[in-house]
């Protein structure tokens, strides 16, 4: 670690404005392991369709570099079957945690979405974006930290349509006592463990009166319970416009699974769009890490082609994954590489404004990391 | 058109205001006044109705308003205001707020429901001398407006589980595209955007995007594409100027005006209204429900530009065009000079004082 010490207190010399809290941060703590920890763990991986592979691998290559405690199971799933094959959900119940590219769900009949058809296999119940402005990355926004928590699994997106007759469809949005108390708990307990100060509960109760309601009771049911956090509620279209105006008035939200799909890719596109933000989804036994918002996104066929997918979202997001493996050092080192790579603004994929390639940016992080 | 008010134009033609000079050649008789119902509403609601009547009074225009008192806790609709706004076929309405919770349904969704107004309109766009984030925005969001997510058809299945119907169907959704395309031909937009989910819910979205797939065969020059709705959230972020009319079902089309219209200056400035076959109500862009705090109420400085833009859309709809142009060029010259502003656009001034800014503007 000395070796490690020595840069580190010459960036903390040079960094011009230590007390912010988004200076890069490094840790001057030793974190003291128990005897095995070190033992490797198996990660699901699934690579998915479109960009999927191309930042999958960018992982694959930074986790080797790091000779990080984690090796990868691969699976191929791609979006138009039918369903997650048997094999892939056996394994990722086996190794609890999974690593995800892109899963594209086909417009259309058919085919239903493969990327909900997981979280509820495996009752992964939240779904979790950190939206925060990057320093070195300008956006119009200034001060953006935000958390959107989502339901996963009920709400809008169940899946549940019918024709009544030719013409005629009707949908239904299911909204439970059960789901909506344990995204509400999950939520402050969230911002409780990681010294959050505000809660927001987004909903449209005052039209979806019974739905929403419902909703917002367990909201404030579980407040009572976390007098140290503030909670607050916002209509969701007033919510739409007062992010783009003023996000700085925003922490942690809380948010049913559609409006909740809104708002975190409204977010992630003020903090520097969706190829940044990481995120993951979590249930009681099992997390599946993604980039961010939209998991349905797996960008065009030139960015294929060509090979500038951005890989920033999901290398953040396996930082997080290495923290919820307990790897905490290796999560640090990787998200310090990560944020000097997008300050020093030389290696920058189309979507943030530069030109390089997905391989370009990938070795820049390894080349970061010491 | 008087000397004076020539020469006032020819001098404003130089400035960025936009100014017509056109003359328009009304019919014998098309100067009688037209009544307009007038629902001032909750919290601030009287407070920009008024601005709008009195601005209206200055320009002498051939308006005249039916005052209806409604409130947002009522359990249904006032005696008499449907059959005055049947009448008269325009309406012009603060907001009316809609209490969270049990008991009372939306009178907004109700007043439209009764008249059938299936399309809400929210114009967004940059108004010269408002900075704000985002350049470029000139974004029409046209909503359906009769059913969707909020036809509020919900029942309590058993105690802790609630179903939320949504009901999509042909009917609604053919109706909105043709008006979609219809207002892009007539307004020489070049795009229309469908945003949807139809990945998701695909039956439903489904049916949606159909509708608009048919009748977008039939308008070869307009281009036309899709979206899904949350990559289009973030595109309306990133690059807003991608975007021209956006047609969209009911709750996608209300987070997605009140997101332009944050973008593009926020809610207390884009003019929009709702339009059916046969009636049209036209209040503040996005947000009806929103009817301020009750600090803006006390202070009396909530923001009476979007009525008064919206009223300038009225008056076209009832063919005076003379006095809508001059209206918005009373308004655009008052935000372009930027000294009395309201608070949501960073001045200090009170409603009183822009309303009287503007008709000092009035030529």
């Amino acid at each position: 670690m000395a070796r490690r010490s020595g840069s580190i207190l010459n960036r903390l010399l040079s960094n011009p404005n230590p007390s912010s809290p988004f200076t890069l941060p490094t840790r001057s703590i030793t974190y003291m392991p128990r005897p095995g920890d070190g033992a490797p763990r198996t990660v699901t991986l699934i690579p998915g369709d479109g960009i999927g592979p191309l930042v999958t691998g960018a992982v694959e290559q930074v986790m080797e570099a790091m000779h990080a405690p984690v090796h990868f199971e691969r699976y191929e799933v791609l979006g138009h079957m039918r369903k997650v094959p048997e094999e892939v959900i056996e394994s990722v119940k086996r190794n609890k945690v999974c690593l995800k590219g892109g899963l594209a769900t086909p417009v259309g009949g058919g085919v239903s979405s493969l990327n909900m058809q997981l979280r509820k296999e495996l009752d992964i119940f939240a779904s979790l974006v950190n939206c925060i402005n990057v320093p070195g990355l300008a956006t119009r926004h200034e001060n953006v930290d935000i958390v959107v928590i989502r339901e996963n699994t009920e709400g809008e997106y169940a899946g549940l349509e019918h024709e009544v007759f030719p013409g005629v469809v009707e949908s239904l949005k299911v909204i439970t006592k059960f789901c909506s108390e344990r995204i509400a708990r999950y939520a402050f307990e969230y911002a409780y463990l990681n010294n959050r100060k505000k809660v927001t509960a987004v909903h449209k109760a005052n039209i979806m009166k019974l739905a929403d309601g419902l909703f917002l009771e367990s909201c404030r049911e579980v407040a009572k319970s976390y007098p140290g956090i503030t909670y607050n509620e916002i209509i969701v279209d007033n919510c739409c416009m007062q992010l783009v105006a003023k996000p700085e008035q925003f922490d942690v939200m809380v948010t049913p699974n559609l409006y909740g799909n809104l708002v975190a890719n409204t977010a992630a596109g003020i903090a520097g769009g969706t190829g940044v933000m990481p995120g993951g989804n979590v249930g009681a036994e099992h997390a599946i890490f993604e980039q961010g918002a939209s998991a349905g996104n797996v960008g065009n066929d030139k960015i294929v082609e060509q090979k500038k997918a951005n890989p920033v979202a999901l290398l953040l997001s396996s930082a997080m994954m290495l923290r919820h493996l307990r790897f905490p050092t290796f999560a640090d080192r990787l998200e310090t590489a990560v944020k000097q790579v997008i300050q020093e603004g030389k290696f920058r994929t189309k979507d943030l404004g530069g030109d390089c390639t997905t391989q370009e940016v990938v070795d820049a992080v390894i080349k970061a990391l010491e | 058109m008087s000397r004076r008010q020539s020469i006032s134009l020819l001098k404003n033609l130089g400035s960025r205001i936009q100014t017509r000079s056109v003359t328009y050649m009304p019919r014998p008789g098309d100067g009688k006044p037209r009544p307009v119902t007038l629902i001032p509403g909750d919290g601030i609601g009287p407070l920009v109705t008024k601005a709008v009547e009195q601005v209206m009074e200055a320009m002498h225009a051939p308006v005249y308003f039916e005052p209806f008192d409604v409130h947002g806790d009522m359990k249904s609709l006032p005696e008499g205001l449907l059959e005055s706004i049947k009448k008269n076929k325009v309406c012009l309405k603060g907001g009316l707020k809609t209490p969270v919770g049990g008991g009372v349904s939306s009178l907004n969704v109700n007043l439209r429901k009764e008249l059938d107004l299936f399309a809400s309109l929210v114009n967004c766009f940059n108004l010269p001398g408002l900075p704000t984030r985002h350049e470029n925005v000139d974004i029409v969001v046209i909503r359906e407006n009769t059913e969707g997510e909020y036809a509020g058809l919900e029942h309590e299945v058993v105690p802790g589980v609630v179903e939320s119907l949504k009901v999509i169907t042909k009917f609604c959704s053919e109706r909105i595209a043709k008006y979609a395309f219809e207002y892009a031909y007539l307004n020489n937009r070049k795009k229309v955007t469908a945003v949807h989910k139809a990945n998701i819910m695909k039956l439903a979205d489904g049916l949606f995007l159909e509708s608009c797939q048919e009748v977008a065969k039939k308008y070869p020059s307009i281009a036309y594409n899709e979206m899904i709705v949350d990559n289009c959230c973030m595109q309306l972020v990133a690059r807003p100027e991608q975007f021209d009319v956006m047609v969209t079902p009911n709750l996608y089309g209300n987070l997605i005006a009140n997101t332009a219209a944050g973008i593009a200056g926020g809610t207390g400035v884009m003019p929009g209204g709702n339009v059916g076959a046969e009636h049209a109500v036209f209040e503040q862009g996005a947000s009806a429900g929103n009817v301020g705090k009750a600090t803006a109420e006390e202070q009396k400085n909530a923001n009476p530009v979007a009525l008064l833009l919206s009223s300038a859309m009225m008056l076209r709809h009832l063919q005076f065009p003379s006095f809508a142009d001059r209206l918005e060029t009373a308004v655009k010259r008052v935000i372009s000079e930027g000294k009395c502003r309201t608070e949501d656009l960073g001045g200090k001034s009170t409603t009183q004082e822009v309303v009287d800014a503007v008709i000092a503007n009035l030529d």
